[in-house]
């Protein structure tokens, strides 16, 4: 939604200080767990290496933008995952033959999504119903499409998943791009500003005349966006369509945002550290790997991971509490 | 002159050719392994038949090191998630393994990464769950022929008439479509034998048992039931709490089922049935299949494995060394396997599934 001069602007309703750290921290974390990979692992550190590392670093990614313009609402999506199988069936099964079709069916579905966030905005509804209904016919139509895996990816998509980027690999590169262009949209810009606010203060941002249903079908619609890209990758990378492949990315992605420094509360997101958090659940599985750890551990360590940066959280926020 | 020396030449090379690939394949090729290593990428680990599966793995593996056949071995189990496998795989790749055997989650959505393995010169072999990559070796059960395997057994024990409840597994799932087309097209040349319901019984006893009870109120007397593995048992239960007399069940190796079996024959010594499902031993063939193919042997890209099948005979053998609960399977030999892969290449019968060994299970 574009900023209007003649309304008063809102200034953030956090203090940036302690909130601009987790961002780093989390870089932190990440460069340590790097290290560790390539001390283990020298050809990690090599083109090759880092492409196979994180090449699905760019679907999750896209999954973890998806749920922070939820997050930021304060909102959850529980649908998120079946929304990027529906989105890597549809283009597996039709954006080779049939592209005009594909496209058409992906534009409704990123309506579908705006369309959901005018609901729970207009009624009031809680998200976590809704989009959980929501999981299901996003799950329920990707079967019907494809209800078994099959498919095949059009060779540009292919192609351009693959592309040989100077210096570092693509997946690199976007996660420089998405930082950028997020920090820029949620944080710097005036609209950005306002969407964090529906998220912090919704009440008052009402009362001053904001839009609360054109806010979150435009948060919402984003997040469809940002689904369909996440679909588009997978069916580039896995040059194939199944519609349970998404279904794990729902919790990942909420876990990539609060890693990088969101809070569930809303009205805090970080986009750099969303990029950071992806990477660090991404890296966590190789990592284990690259340690001989038994893979059995890997989902105890994301949650584990997930417990440590909401531990650190709160002792950093009791402390701040006692310096005020 | 030059010509014609080059013809001769020619002429003998294509007379040799057959006899020297011929000695190429023949028995278990021992080229040197000792440096490989070989990797396990398992999509899910949470069932008594996975857990199974990964034992008899950890056998053959052991047998390999100990023979110094490999270097080193690893298992690497997903959450039942693509994503989480393909991330696996991509760090074995990494890692520089020399062969990934993959137990895939999804037919093709791990296709991308086993072509980034094959680049990179990596031998893959897909096994149970598999992967239609064409680069990567497959190692599958013919399960249509199971299907037609136990259609042609029903029909020959009613003398071609008769009605026939099936029981099926996990709707969706491409062994539930394959058991139940062999199935199909099996009673297909027997008009008097009738299918007159069939419930998905999802290879679990307690839902067979809930499934079968479910429709025989509204079914007339059965005289067979052809299931899938892991449904045997339920389907008696379901028989017997409803009053009706025992039909010819299909059992599915499950210890259960062939310890049911043994009871219903002490009643009545001749009831007569077999027994057949996958047998989780197949991890261990897909591992000497990489051993083999690191070793030089020259390897059909699909092979296809005998499925287990244990008659009446062999069922007090059987019973004596499965534990409860258990999957029956052997463990497969290296020296086996490489029959197994012979009689693939040259189209020959396959060596039948032998009977395990104490310990195997």
């Amino acid at each position: 939604m574009p900023p209007d001069a003649s309304r008063p602007r809102l200034s953030a309703p956090f203090r940036l200080s302690p909130l601009a750290a987790r961002p780093l921290l989390a870089a932190l974390a990440l460069l340590l767990m790097f290290a560790v990979i390539v001390w283990r692992e020298p050809r990690a550190a090599s083109y090759l290496g880092l492409r196979l590392l994180l090449n699905f670093s760019i679907p999750l990614m896209f999954a973890a933008f998806a749920a922070m313009a939820v997050i930021v609402l304060g909102d959850i999506d529980l649908g998120l995952g079946p929304f990027i199988g529906l989105a890597n069936v549809i283009s597996a099964r039709w954006l080779a033959g049939n592209p005009s079709l594909a496209a058409l069916l992906l534009v409704l579905s990123l309506l579908a999504y705006a369309a959901m966030g005018a609901l729970i905005a207009a009624r009031r509804l809680p998200s976590i119903v809704i989009t959980l209904g929501a999981s299901f016919i996003w799950l329920g139509a990707g079967l019907l499409i494809l209800p078994t895996p099959g498919g095949a990816a059009p060779d540009w998509l292919a192609a351009l998943l693959r592309l040989h980027t100077p210096f570092v690999p693509l997946p690199l590169w976007l996660a420089v791009a998405l930082a950028l262009a997020g920090q820029i949209l949620f944080i710097t810009s005036p609209a950005g500003v306002v969407l964090r606010g529906f998220g912090g203060a919704p009440e008052a941002l009402i009362r001053a005349g904001w839009s609360l249903i054109a806010a979150k079908s435009f948060l919402y619609g984003l997040a469809g966006a940002f689904g369909i890209l996440a679909g588009l990758a997978l069916t580039g990378i896995n040059t194939t369509g199944d519609a349970n492949f998404g279904t794990p990315y729902t919790l990942l992605a909420i876990a990539a945002v609060i890693v990088g420094g969101g809070e569930f509360a809303g009205g805090i997101v970080s986009p750099p550290g969303t990029v950071i958090g992806a990477l660090i659940l991404l890296l966590s599985g190789a990592l284990l790997s690259f340690l001989d750890v038994s893979t059995d551990w890997q989902l105890s360590v994301q949650g584990g991971i997930l417990i440590l940066v909401l531990a650190l959280r709160a002792l950093l926020r009791k402390r701040d509490a006692h310096a005020a | 002159m030059n010509a014609l020396r080059t013809l001769a030449f020619a002429l003998g090379l294509a007379a040799l050719a057959p006899i020297a690939s011929a000695h190429a394949q023949e028995g278990v090729a021992s080229g040197d392994t000792s440096g490989k290593r070989i990797a396990l990428s398992n999509s899910y680990a949470g069932n008594s038949w996975r857990q199974q599966m990964l034992k008899t793995w950890d056998r053959a593996s052991h047998d390999a090191l100990a023979q110094h056949l490999i270097k080193e071995t690893k298992v690497v189990n997903a959450n039942a998630s693509a994503p989480e496998q393909a991330n696996q795989i991509e760090s074995l790749i990494v890692e520089g393994w020399d062969a990934i055997v993959i137990n895939a989650a999804s037919p093709t959505a791990l296709n991308g990464v086993i072509q980034e393995a094959c680049d990179q010169h990596i031998v893959v072999v897909v096994f149970d769950g598999l992967a239609t990559a064409p680069c990567a070796y497959k190692v599958a059960y013919d399960y249509v022929a199971m299907g037609r395997m136990e259609a042609d057994f029903v029909a020959k024990k009613l003398n071609g008439r008769g009605n026939v409840l099936e029981v099926r597994g996990i709707a969706g799932v491409s062994v539930d479509d394959d058991i139940h087309r062999g199935i199909t097209e099996g009673f297909a040349q027997t008009p008097g034998i009738k299918i007159v319901g069939s419930v998905h019984g999802n290879w679990t006893q307690t839902i067979a048992q809930k499934e079968v009870a479910s429709v025989l109120p509204s079914l007339p007397p059965i005289d067979a039931v052809v299931t899938q593995g892991g449904d045997g048992w339920g389907t008696y239960q379901a028989f017997k709490a409803a009053g009706r007399p025992t039909p010819l069940i299909i059992f599915g190796n499950r210890q259960d089922e062939l310890a049911l079996w043994r009871d219903i024959l002490k009643e009545n010594p001749n009831y007569d049935t077999f027994s057949v499902s996958s047998a989780p031993g197949c991890a261990s063939v897909a591992f000497w299949v990489a051993q083999q193919i690191l070793a030089g042997k020259k390897v059909p890209k699909t092979i296809t494995l005998p499925l287990p099948v244990i008659e009446k005979k062999d069922l007090d053998q059987w019973l004596a060394i499965m534990p409860e609960g258990a999957v029956a399977t052997p463990v497969y030999t290296r020296e086996w396997t490489a029959q197994l892969i012979d009689a693939n290449a040259e189209g020959k019968p396959l060596p039948p599934s032998p009977i395990a060994k104490a310990g195997d299970m």
